[in-house]
């Protein structure tokens, strides 16, 4: 067979009319399929924790003392094996750039109180080799203690110390099992999971419950009207570390 | 051709050998078979799956449950009967039903050669939260 040229223009001419009316057809179904569906709702867990409130009562732990027993999380006297999901830090530690040489005076030696920052894009994740931490669809950054394997690569990689790995059996340093969460074993990392289980059924974190202070203030930072965005517009508040662009979602009203 | 009596005393001897696990089994009574002496659940007539799928398959079903649970965030589970239980195993599987962890699963697992799951080193069985109480 032999196709002169005239056929083989007409042939080709053709061939690129179908193409670009197959590629028309699809962007129009496509227009169509995308306006029917209504764009998905950010949601995203924070917390405002307000220092002055929270040092109401000198010496209160009443959060740590509702995280700890609702997770169990064991009690170490070493503090090399210290198992931490929240816990207290002298303000010249946490906030080192955010005081002069005056407010050191009086800031300096005040608690501030610490937990996973649970940031917009957590270094944690990045650098999980089996992808047993991740940042949940509700902002909430948690572990995946089946699939962890211990390397300790996201405690390197945390910028607030904010993660602890189980050096031993965690078990006989529990004072008294809650059996409705799971304990650790030895060589798994943990952290505070923003009581992502209690979210689940409803509640709000359980060191925010504690409170008698109502220092502590949760709700979703995406929602305008949300309580903690009605605390963070009122007061002037500032995150850990924020130029390193993790984004923390706890904020603290200094 | 003096070499017979030697070599045929060493061929029984060898076939003996090699066939031990067969006629051992056959001689030793303890090793017939029979279904493992678990104990069922008092209360409780049905499982979160028909028995049979449960046998072959709850490691399975355990693990979808933590997968979906622990992954997606999907903590109910829908029965085959309709029923909702929460992908739990502590709550749904032991202190409900299986109280007795090493009675049931153990004694089972025991019989199939298979090592105790690592679950319950986390996950609290009935003798570990009561242990633990004051
Ligand atoms: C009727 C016997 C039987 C009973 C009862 C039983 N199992 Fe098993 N189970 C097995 C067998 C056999 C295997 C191994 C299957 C395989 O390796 O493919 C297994 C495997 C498992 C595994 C996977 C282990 C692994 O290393 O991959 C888990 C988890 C498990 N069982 C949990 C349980 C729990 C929890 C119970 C009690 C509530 C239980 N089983 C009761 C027979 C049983
Ligand atoms: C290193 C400790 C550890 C081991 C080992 C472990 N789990 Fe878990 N598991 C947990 C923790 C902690 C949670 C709760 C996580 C959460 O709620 O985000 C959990 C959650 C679950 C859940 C979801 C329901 C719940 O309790 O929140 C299932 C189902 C589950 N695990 C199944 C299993 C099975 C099956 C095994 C054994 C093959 C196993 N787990 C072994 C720590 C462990």
């Amino acid at each position: 067979m032999k196709i002169t040229r005239k056929d083989f223009l007409r042939l080709s001419g053709l061939g690129l009319l179908a193409l670009a009316g197959k590629k028309a057809v699809r962007a129009v179904g496509e227009r169509s399929f995308a306006s029917s569906s209504p764009p998905k709702k950010r949601v995203r867990w924070g917390m405002a924790i307000d220092l002055q409130k929270c040092r109401q009562k000198d010496g209160c732990d009443r959060c740590i003392k509702a995280c700890h027993s609702t997770h169990n999380v064991p009690q170490f006297a070493d503090r090399a094996h210290e198992i931490k999901w929240i816990w207290k830090e002298p303000f010249k530690n946490v906030f080192p750039a955010a005081q002069t040489g005056y407010t050191r005076e009086f800031f300096g030696d005040l608690p501030v109180l610490l937990l996973c920052n649970h940031c917009d894009d957590p270094p944690c994740q990045d650098v999980c080799p089996v992808d047993a931490t991740w940042k949940r669809d509700n902002g909430v950054v948690t572990i995946d203690f089946h699939r962890c394997i211990g390397c300790r690569y996201c405690m390197a990689a945390c910028p607030y110390g904010a993660r602890s790995f189980n050096w031993q059996d965690p078990r006989p340093a529990i004072a008294m099992v809650n059996p409705d969460f799971p304990t650790r074993t030895r060589g798994v990392v943990e952290k505070c999971n923003f009581c992502e289980e209690r979210l689940a059924r409803g509640q709000g974190p359980a060191c925010a419950e504690s409170c008698e202070e109502k220092a502590i203030v949760s709700g979703d930072l995406e929602k305008p009207d949300s309580e903690v965005r009605q605390v963070l517009r009122s007061r002037f508040a500032v995150q850990r570390k924020p130029e390193l662009g993790t984004g923390p979602s706890v904020y603290y009203i200094v | 051709m003096s070499d017979r009596p030697l070599i045929l005393a060493g061929l029984t001897l060898f076939v003996g050998l090699v066939t031990t696990p067969i006629w051992h089994g056959a001689l030793d009574r303890k090793t017939a078979l029979t279904a493992p002496p678990i104990k069922l659940p008092a209360q409780e007539k049905q499982c979160v799956a028909p028995t049979s799928y449960m046998r072959s398959s709850h490691m399975r079903l355990l693990e979808d449950w933590r997968n979906e649970a622990v992954r997606d965030g999907q903590r109910q589970f829908v029965a085959f009967n309709g029923k909702t239980y929460d992908k739990n195993p502590t709550r749904t599987c032991v202190t409900a039903c299986h109280t007795d962890r090493k009675e049931f699963c153990g004694r089972c697992h025991d019989y199939a050669g298979v090592s105790d799951p690592d679950c319950w080193n986390c996950h609290n069985d009935s003798h570990q939260a009561s242990r633990s109480a004051p």
